[in-house]
C-alpha cells in the first residue's frame, strides 16, 4: 500500500514536471498579461509567478483526479478564478501590455482573445452573463486600440462585481 | 464572433498585441509548485482520514449504546399492576 503510494507520487511528480516544462512558458505569459507586469527583464513579473505557482500547486494536488481533463485547462481556470478573487490587488498597472485596462477587462480579454476560451465558457467561469462578457470584451478591444494612454473607464468601473 | 467582420479585424489587431515572446520560466517553479501541491494533498488526505476515523468512532459508540440500552425493547411498565386475589 505504502509502496504503491510512493510509486504513484513519483509518477505524478514526473508527469507534472513534464507538463510544466511544456506549458509553463505560455501559462506564465498569460499570468503576466493578467497582472499587467512587463515580461522582461526576468523577475519583473513576480506577481504573475506567484499567481501561477499557486494555480500549479492546485493542479498538482488534483493531478490524480483529472480523469482525462487537460491539466492546462485546469490550471488556466484556477489562474482566472484566483485572479478574479484578488483583482483589487491588481488595480495599479505595472507597465505591462494591458496596463490601461481594469483587472476584469484584462481577464476577459486574455481569456477570450489570447486563450480563445468560448464566450459561454468564460461567462460560466467568471459567474457573469454572456452578454456582459461580450460587452466587456468589445469595450476592452476599443480601449486597446484607442491612442490615449489610459482608457477613462479603466480603474474604477470594473474592479468589483466578479463572483467566481 | 466578436462584433461581426470589422470586429474580427479589430480583435485580431488586439490579439497580435497579446502575442509575444514568453517570459522565461524561473528554474524552481515546477519544483516549488509540486512541493506545495504535495503539502495540500497530504493535508486533504489527513482531513479525509480524520473524518473517516471520527465517523467510525461515532458508529462504534452508537453500537455500544444500542447494545446496552436496547431501545427496541418495550419500556418496562411504570405503574405496578393492581394486586388481586390475596
Amino acid at each position: 500500500m505504502r509502496e504503491r503510494q510512493t510509486h504513484r507520487d513519483r509518477l505524478r511528480a514526473q508527469e507534472f514536471e513534464a507538463f510544466v516544462a511544456g506549458a509553463g512558458g505560455r501559462l506564465l505569459h498569460t499570468a503576466t498579461l493578467l497582472t499587467a507586469e512587463p515580461t522582461a527583464p526576468a523577475g519583473a513579473n513576480v506577481r504573475a509567478e506567484r499567481l501561477l505557482g499557486a494555480a500549479l500547486a492546485r493542479t498538482y494536488a488534483e493531478w490524480d483526479r483529472l480523469r482525462g481533463e487537460d491539466p492546462y485547462d485546469r490550471t488556466r481556470q484556477e489562474l482566472a478564478v484566483r485572479f478574479a478573487r484578488e483583482a483589487w490587488r491588481h488595480r495599479h498597472p505595472l507597465g505591462g501590455v494591458l496596463g490601461r485596462l481594469a483587472p476584469l477587462e484584462r481577464l476577459v480579454l486574455v481569456l477570450r482573445l489570447y486563450e480563445e476560451v468560448g464566450e459561454d465558457q468564460t461567462a460560466a467561469l467568471l459567474g457573469l452573463p454572456a452578454d456582459r462578457i461580450r460587452a466587456v470584451c468589445d469595450r476592452s478591444i476599443a480601449a486597446m486600440r484607442s491612442p490615449g494612454p489610459r482608457h477613462p473607464a479603466a480603474g474604477s468601473a470594473l474592479a468589483s462585481g466578479v463572483t467566481p | 464572433m466578436i462584433g461581426g467582420r470589422g470586429g474580427d479585424r479589430k480583435a485580431d489587431e488586439v490579439r497580435r498585441m497579446l502575442e509575444g515572446p514568453h517570459p522565461p520560466v524561473p528554474a524552481g517553479l515546477a519544483d516549488r509548485a509540486a512541493r506545495r501541491g504535495a503539502r495540500l494533498l497530504r493535508l486533504r488526505r489527513g482531513v479525509r482520514r480524520t473524518a473517516w476515523w471520527l465517523a467510525g468512532t461515532v458508529f462504534a459508540a452508537f453500537l455500544v449504546w444500542a447494545g446496552v440500552e436496547q431501545p427496541w425493547l418495550p419500556e418496562p411498565a411504570e405503574v405496578t399492576p393492581p394486586l388481586e386475589g390475596w
